[in-house]
């Protein structure tokens, strides 16, 4: 991967997209470096989903261009893993969870060839590395909504890809998985990997990414947490509907007025 | 047991076995009633091969007829692009309107041909030894041939694509995010289908396709948490419903497919009620433990919330549970009772004490994990 070090991980320019005649993304544009755990945040129907779908081909772009370390997806899925949301499966699909992380090396193995040995204990590895190796012969249904999403995150990892797509990857787990989760994307970034997350939480976004792209349809803001996750940048992604706490305490980079802890405000 | 009998258990086992294999990926992607739709516009596609080849021997009549089923399915797919109708109301448009179409031509330009009505919706199975060829120099039932290959053909591409076909059915993002085609899969797998209905229509009519594609993987559905074995269970399943339908059949001098789906129905209804694990029973009398263990639990819950308390002596007895757990006197005393055999707990005059294992009990079940 030497000859890619000096790309950018993720390439997005001019990204639209639209459902009928109703854009859901309008000429975004983004750059994710190697080694970034980017939050992709923004309200409900941003397109954050769509962002993740459309650059992994599963959404055709009305214009724009996505590129994996300077080539088009297409040519580079062997680099690029992704976890969708739990709730797009069918949890009752008789099968059990070694199974569904094996799913992670179909990838590489390609049409017609079956998984052997290797991949097996590739994903009992990673069921390890997500601390669900006693659950591996257990039928999926019987999982828990956190252990669903361990499945998912071990299914990813045996990917051994360089960048993650993960969409809300903290949805409806319990503490002790949401803190397993952010260890791992923390060890995923150590490694060198990019890994760009739909989160819903502000108030963690400081403390568990470094960079976070602010969206609604457009692109609002992207960059380093410390200079673009500003109150500012908030109240244009999510249209004022989000009150603030102002920080105290915390270092925060100088001369930006970063919040501590935003809160989407109910009704 | 003539040779005649045997030839049209052997077509029928091999009509329920090619019918259910493909059946599996239906039920698993919720599209049962899409195998409905497809049985019956094939018949739509062999009228109008017939009409274009002018003979119902060609083989180019079963390409007429899964390029309808195709035409079907993707017709399905428009109206429900359009969201204006669902899933369930565009195969109630689609399939009568193409199969009414078929009956129309049928009754109006090939009466007296061998495709007539009653045939295409019930099958003729007892009659299906009469209609022969030769293969190989052996002389078989035609139907016993073309079932045979579909059933193998069937067997074959499942068994090759088993992988494609479990990690589109499962999760269809990752699959094309992974570079297969979802797509791909979905309308062979719809070819399939198609293939075998116009085999198994000749046999047991287009009524009765659904049964032999959907009671054996429903059935197997229950029994098994293993896919590969769920195509196992579904196969073996068939293969029982199409031998015993047919002594049901002899039994009554009834119509052989309308016992066979009968028989399956049967079978269904079996294991639904019977399977171990998801069966009703198997539910009901877990849902009748689990209420007694829970109570059992909430007592030692309870226990435990007041052990060593000034209020001990208070809340530690019999007669306090109705008060405090909301317990009828008669249940109070059972759950006391089932504890006590347990081990969980001890008794003296009215006053309860956990036992060491009741502490533990009340204890793991107070941690969240």
């Amino acid at each position: 991967m030497d000859n890619q070090t000096n790309l950018p991980a993720i390439d997005i320019t001019d990204l639209t997209v639209a459902y009928q005649d109703k854009p859901v993304l309008w000429d975004v544009d983004l750059q994710v470096p190697p080694g970034v755990l980017l939050a992709i945040v923004g309200p409900n129907g941003a397109g954050k989903t769509t962002l993740i779908k459309s650059v992994l081909g599963l959404i055709k772009p009305v214009a724009g261009q996505t590129l994996i370390f300077g080539a088009p997806y297409a040519t580079q899925r062997r680099l690029v893993a992704y976890v969708p949301q739990r709730g797009s499966v069918d949890w009752d699909f008789p099968t059990s969870v070694l199974d569904v992380v094996m799913m992670g090396r179909y990838g590489r193995l390609g049409w017609l060839r079956r998984p052997g040995r290797d991949d097996r204990e590739a994903a009992l590895g990673a069921l390890e590395k997500v601390g669900m190796a006693r659950y591996a012969g257990r039928q999926i249904s019987q999982l828990s909504g956190g252990q669903q999403q361990r499945t998912f995150l071990a299914r990813a990892l045996v990917q051994d890809a360089q960048v993650y797509f993960m969409d809300e990857p903290f949805q409806g787990v319990d503490a002790t998985t949401e803190r397993a989760i952010v260890d791992l994307l923390k060890e995923l970034r150590g490694a060198g990997k990019s890994v760009v997350v739909v989160h819903h939480d502000l108030q963690t976004v400081p403390e568990y990414f470094d960079w976070v792209l602010l969206l609604n349809i457009r692109r609002i803001a992207a960059g380093p947490v410390g200079v673009v996750f500003t109150e500012e940048n908030l109240r244009r992604a999510y249209g004022g509907r989000v009150g603030f706490l102002g920080g105290n305490g915390h270092s925060e980079p100088a001369g930006t007025a970063a919040p501590r802890r935003a809160e989407t405000q109910a009704g | 047991m003539s040779s005649t009998y045997l030839e049209i258990q052997l077509i029928a086992v091999f009509v329920g076995v090619a019918c259910a294999l493909p059946g599996v990926f239906l039920v698993l992607r919720r599209m049962a009633m899409m195998s409905d739709a497809i049985s019956h516009t094939v018949l739509l596609g062999i009228v109008l091969g017939f009409f274009a080849i002018g003979s119902l021997e060609s083989p180019l009549l079963v390409l007429a007829a899964a390029a309808m089923g195709v035409l079907t399915v993707s017709l399905v797919e428009v109206l429900m692009r359009t969201h204006l109708v669902r899933q369930d109301a565009a195969i109630g448009l689609v399939f009568p309107a193409l199969f009414s179409i078929a009956v129309i031509l049928i009754s109006r330009f090939a009466r007296g041909v061998h495709l007539d009505v009653d045939a295409v919706l019930l099958g003729e199975l007892a009659f299906a030894p009469l209609d022969r060829m030769d293969l190989f120099g052996f002389d078989l039932p035609r139907s016993l041939v073309i079932m045979g290959l579909t059933m193998v053909a069937n067997a074959g591409l499942i068994a090759l694509f088993y992988k494609e076909l479990k990690l589109t059915t499962f999760d269809a993002g990752l699959a094309a995010a992974l570079g297969f085609s979802p797509a791909l899969i979905h309308y062979g797998l719809m070819l399939m289908v198609s293939v075998t209905a116009v085999g198994a229509f000749d046999a047991v009519g287009s009524i009765l396709v659904v049964a032999l594609m959907i009671a054996p993987p429903a059935a197997a559905y229950l029994l098994t948490e293993r896919l590969s074995r769920m195509l196992l269970y579904s196969a073996a399943l068939a293969t029982a419903g199409a031998i015993s339908g047919f002594w049901l059949a002899v039994a009554l001098d009834a119509n052989v497919a309308g016992a066979i789906a009968t028989t399956l129905g049967a079978l269904f209804l079996g294991v639904f009620l019977l399977a171990p694990g998801r069966g009703l029973l198997a539910q009901a009398r877990r849902r009748a433990g689990q209420r007694w263990e829970f109570a059992q639990t909430a007592l030692a819950i309870h226990l435990l919330n007041h052990e060593n308390t000034p209020e001990m002596a208070r809340e530690c007895r019999v007669d306090h549970l109705q008060y405090h757990l909301r317990w009828q006197p008669e249940f109070a005393a059972t759950v006391v009772g089932l504890s006590e055999r347990a081990g969980l707990i001890q008794r003296s005059n009215g006053d309860l004490r956990l036992t060491d294992d009741g502490r533990e009990r009340a204890q793991t079940a107070l941690v969240y994990n």
